[in-house]
This record gives C-alpha cells, structure tokens and sequence, in this order.
C-alpha cells in the first residue's frame, strides 16, 4: 500500500475522534510549528513543493509567503466549497479526518499571523460541517483553539461558514465576498487577497486538501514529503473518479499516478467491459482526454504538457456508449447557470453556448455552428474577471476539438451517432 | 402576519454574531436560520433578517436571490433535489427525474397539490461517486436507480424517513 498523508480512517476508521488522531501522531506537527517561527514554518512548506489542490496548483507556500508581516488583523480561509462537476473528496477528508484540517488551520493560521480562521463549507454539506464542528469542538477543549494554544502566546479562533448554492463561491474571490455576507461575486484582481482580502484584511485562501498536507509535512518534514510523487509535483492526491467505472470512489495516492492504474486497478476498470472513449482528468473545467492519454501521469505539469489541467483531481469516465455532445451540452448548461453576469462575455457568451449545443444535441443544429462555437469561445477566453468564463472555454472547446467529428455527425445526419445511450436530457 | 424571532433565536442569533466582525457577515447563516425556522425565505423573513441585523431590506433580497439554496416559494415538506450533472446524468440522473415526474404528476420546479413533494433539478452535489443522488431536505440518497426511488418515495410518504 502506498503512502497515507490524509486518509487516515484507512488507518484508523474513528481517527475523527480526537484521541485517536493524536495516538496517530496528530498534533504533533501543531506542537513542533509552535517552536518554530512562522517564517521557518513557510519556508519548510515551500521547500515540501506542495501545490495547491483547488484547482490551480499554485505553491502553498509562496502564497502564504505573499502576506504581509508584522501586527494587524488577517485571516486564513479554507475553501471546501466543492463544487466543480466531479469533485467530490474534501468532503471525506472533513467527515472522516476532520482533525488534520483543523490542525493545518492552526499551523497555517500562525505561519501567516492570522488570528482567526473559516472554513467555507458549501451549504449543501450541512452534514459535513457537523462532524467538522465537532472537531472544532474537541480541539478547543483540548487547548489547541483559542487563547494562548499550548501555551505559545498563539491566539486562533476557528469558525464554520456555510454557503448557500452558487459554484462561484469556489473562486476565491467571490468566496470572501459570500463570506462578508454579499452575494459571491469575483472581485478583479489585484489587489490580492494577501493584501485586501475578508473584511478588507490580508487573507489567505486554500483548499481543504491543501491545508490538510501541511500538519504531517511539518511533522516529519519537507524531504519526507518530497520522496513521494514526481519532482514538483510532490506528495499524495486524491482523485475522485465518476462515471462509467465498476468501483468509483476516492483513492489517495502519490502524485503522477498513471491515469490507466487509476481507471482499472483503483477504480474496477469500465462498467461491462466497455471501452474508454473519454476522460475528463481534472473536473469538469478540465480539457477532456482520449484513451492514448492512459499512460499520462497524473500531475499538474504532466497533465499541462498534453494541454489539460489536474484542476481537483476530479475524474470522469465516459465509456463508448456516450453522446459527448450530449455530455457537454449539460456541463454547457451548468456554466451558463453558474455564471455571476458581472462580465458581458461570461454572460451572454455561455448561455449562448448552450443553446447552440442544445440545437445540435437537438437535431436542429446549423451548418457552421461548430464554428461559431470556437469563435465564441475565442471572444469569452482571458477578457473575464474570474476564470469561469476560460473554464467553461477550457471544458466546451476541448470537447469540440477532440470529438469535432461528432458534433458534425449530428449536425449533418440530425442524430447521435451513439447507441444504447443512457439519455441525458 | 408578521414574523418574529423569539428569545431562543435571538439566542442563537447572537452565537452566530460572535463569529463575525459585522453585521453584514451574518447575512448567510440568519437566511438560514430564519429559512429553517419559517420553512422558505418569504418576503417577510427577508424584513425580519434585515430588521435584525439592522440591515437594508434591498441587500438581503439581493442576497437571497443570488443563492439557489434560498427557497424564494413554499417547498414541499419534502424537497427532493435531484442532481443532473454530468457524473449523475452518465448513470441514470435523468431516469430518476422521470420516475419522480411518474409517481408524482409533477415535473421539476412544481409541487405536488398536497404539499409534500417539490421536485428540482440541481448541479453538483459532490456525490458524484456515489452517484446518482438526490438530497432530500438535508439529507443525501445516494447509489439510487428507479427501483429504490419509488421505495423512498413510498417511505416518504409513510413518514418512516426522517429528514
Ligand atoms: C469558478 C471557480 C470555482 C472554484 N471552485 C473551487 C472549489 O470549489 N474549491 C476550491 O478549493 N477551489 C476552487 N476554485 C479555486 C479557488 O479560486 C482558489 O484557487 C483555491 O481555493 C486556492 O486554494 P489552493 O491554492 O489551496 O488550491 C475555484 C475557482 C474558480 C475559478
Ligand atoms: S467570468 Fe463569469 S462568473 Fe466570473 S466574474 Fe465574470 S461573469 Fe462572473
Ligand atoms: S454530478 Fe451529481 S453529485 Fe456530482
């Protein structure tokens, strides 16, 4: 068995009780980052390569080295939001080893001088944020939450925020004005969290999955963590794999996994023996792959040599017997839905994307509308806000590239050239 | 009528309070509160929460709005939200929507007459690998076929199912 950075209930199914955590070591890395300074805390993460595991992969540890020093009020967020299409695995870090969060927030919170921290968790995971509270609860009793943590002269008082149903909340941005009590919609950047972020204070944003990596990362060190995965790309993932697979679920294994071991070995291989036709590696804003993409391995920069994106670590599995117009007509459907309408290209373009895609699914699709659909796509890339606009570009143009073919198929013949589909619509 | 928060809520209202440095912060949690209370975030729970929290009426509406969670009409007493995404949709979400349209005489969006069931389609709930789901109030079903969908309802409607 590989490696268990985050999925300890592997190990210890109650390891969600606070007693069990710490016989597993849990606190530990809290206790040795109180005797480091904060600065040493943010380089030992730096040095670890941890990337972050919301979507971007951007170093965790420059990001935290981005906020300003010294007094004032600043903030750490956790964002388990967990709403791109396929993701489905901070949920089971939160209701099975809520602790490890709880302590990253600690950890993280001193490194970056923050006094009180919120986990924005996504208002449908009530559920969730219970067994979390809990936590939060035990680490309280315990002394490590609240006033002077272990003695340290540390204060960090940690709290829950429940969204209410809107994707967008995911983006950092619009989180921390959902968290302010606005609706979530981005804000342009700069300024930057680190500089204006929650209620106007430097902030810090990071994914569940992040956060959690960083108490055994202190613990047993940066090198540690730097033996498992491909050179800077390091340490373990968890992919969430959905679909058309016999044993979907969520596997924490090291980074650069091949793409076929996740499909075959973790995940059971395809439902009846089907063949693979598609794959969507890294949530649904992430560039679909096709069966030669099997041996890839799975990192963020592996997966941007082949021009798709890890994204979450989301992975979606679509066996022979699926329409793809079909498929993305209804991820076109999800970013028209989601899109905030702050930005006129964003706007107007998605729901207009959908349409056309339903014309096509529809049989009444027009001569040149593949087309129009790259020239849309070219108009909304990069002239957004926030990145759902590219993401919806990303997922719907990387559709009709790989399988442009059947987009014309339907177009031409005015019907899916798939048998014995499951309908969609 | 008009509503109001009695003590116990202004109780835990005034938790809520403690986690944020304004007012403005509570927006979220008091809608709800106030919708878990009240059963849907009627025009005159959005006065409440603004008078609460000293807010404008126009930005709790304008909150209100914008998030999907936020029951705008009576649901039914129970809300079966059924996850349509791509993960759900590839095994069977939609066969799951026409049952219920089936069973209930209702499609998506409507309530059923007798108040207990309002059927909605909604994108992903995270469950994608127990998929298809349909989140039932609170409350999550999951690995679900047409089979098991007519049984929940059946438990449903015998109120053997607390959610
Ligand atoms: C539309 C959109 C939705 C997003 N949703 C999420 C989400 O649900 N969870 C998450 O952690 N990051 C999400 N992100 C990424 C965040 O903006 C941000 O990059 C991330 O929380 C940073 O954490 P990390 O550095 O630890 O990855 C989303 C981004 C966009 C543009
Ligand atoms: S890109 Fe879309 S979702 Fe993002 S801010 Fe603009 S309109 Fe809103
Ligand atoms: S697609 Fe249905 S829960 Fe994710």
């Amino acid at each position: 068995m590989s490696e268990i950075v985050l999925f300890k209930h592997l190990i210890d199914p109650e390891v969600r009780n606070i007693e069990n955590y710490i016989k597993l070591g849990g606190y530990e890395g809290l206790k040795k980052a109180l005797s480091m300074n904060p600065d040493e805390i943010i380089e030992e993460v730096k040095r670890s390569n941890l990337r972050g595991r919301g979507g971007a992969g951007f170093p965790t540890g420059l990001k935290w080295s981005f906020m300003p020093k010294g007094e004032g009020q600043k903030y750490f967020v956790c964002n388990a939001d967990e709403g791109e299409p396929g993701t489905f695995k901070d949920r089971y870090i939160m209701s099975e080893n809520p602790h490890q969060l709880v302590e990253g927030m600690v950890i993280g919170g001193y490194a970056i001088g923050a006094s009180v921290g919120y986990i924005y968790i996504r208002g449908e995971f009530e559920f969730v944020a219970k067994t979390v509270q809990k936590a939060i609860d035990e680490a309280y009793n315990q002394g490590f939450l609240g006033k002077n943590i272990l003695d340290s002269g540390f204060d960090f008082d940690l709290y829950i925020h429940l969204g209410a149903g809107a994707y967008i909340c995911g983006e950092e941005t619009g989180l921390i004005n959902s968290l302010e009590g606005k609706t979530g919609k981005p804000r342009l950047k700069p300024p930057f969290p680190a500089q204006y972020g929650v209620f106007g204070k430097p902030t810090t944003v990071n994914n569940v999955e992040t956060i959690a990596c960083v108490p055994d990362i202190i613990r047993r060190g940066a090198d540690w963590f730097l033996t498992i995965g491909p050179d800077k790309n390091n340490g373990t993932k968890i992919f969430a794999v959905s679909g058309h697979v016999n044993n979907p679920g969520v596997f924490e294994l090291p980074m650069g996994t091949p793409l076929r071991e996740i499909i075959y070995e973790h995940a059971g291989g395809i439902i009846g023996g089907k063949k693979l036709k598609a794959v969507i590696p890294g949530g649904s804003s992430a560039p679909v792959l096709g069966p030669e993409h099997l041996d890839i391995p799975m990192d963020f920069d592996s997966l941007k040599k082949v021009g798709s994106m890890l994204g979450s670590g989301a992975i979606v599995v679509m066996s022979e017997d699926t329409c793809i117009v079909e498929a993305f007509t209804r991820l076109a459907r999800f970013y028209a839905h989601e899109s905030c309408g702050q930005c006129t290209p964003c706007r107007e373009g998605t729901p207009w994307m959908y349409k056309i895609m339903k014309r096509i699914e529809d049989g009444n699709g027009k001569k040149g509308d593949v087309d129009l659909l790259l020239d849309i796509c070219k108009n909304i890339m990069g002239r957004t806000i926030c990145p759902l606009g590219d993401a919806a570009v990303l997922c719907i143009k990387g559709a009709i590239e790989r399988f442009r073919d059947e987009f014309e198929y339907h177009i031409e013949h005015k019907k899916c050239m798939v048998d014995n589909k499951i309908p969609i619509f | 009528m008009a509503l109001r928060f009695d003590e116990n809520d202004m109780k835990a209202l005034e938790k809520i309070r403690e986690r944020y440095p304004n007012n403005t912060a509570c927006t979220l949690p008091f809608l709800h509160y106030a919708q878990d209370r009240f059963g849907y975030v009627s025009d005159d729970v959005i006065k409440l929460v603004a008078e609460t929290l000293n807010l404008p009426v126009a930005h709790v509406l304008n909150v209100a709005t914008f998030y999907t969670m936020f029951n705008k009409k009576p649901v039914g007493k129970y809300h079966l939200q059924v996850c349509t995404n791509i993960s759900c949709s590839l095994l069977g979400a939609r066969r799951l929507v026409d049952k219920l349209e089936e069973i209930l005489g209702i499609k998506p969006g409507e309530t059923t007459d007798d108040g207990m069931f309002t059927i909605t389609e909604v994108e992903c709930l995270g469950s994608c690998g127990t998929a298809p789901v349909i989140q039932v109030n609170e409350t999550y079903f999951e690995n679900l076929d047409e089979k098991k969908v007519e049984d929940l309802i059946e438990s449903l409607r015998k109120g053997e199912l607390d959610v």
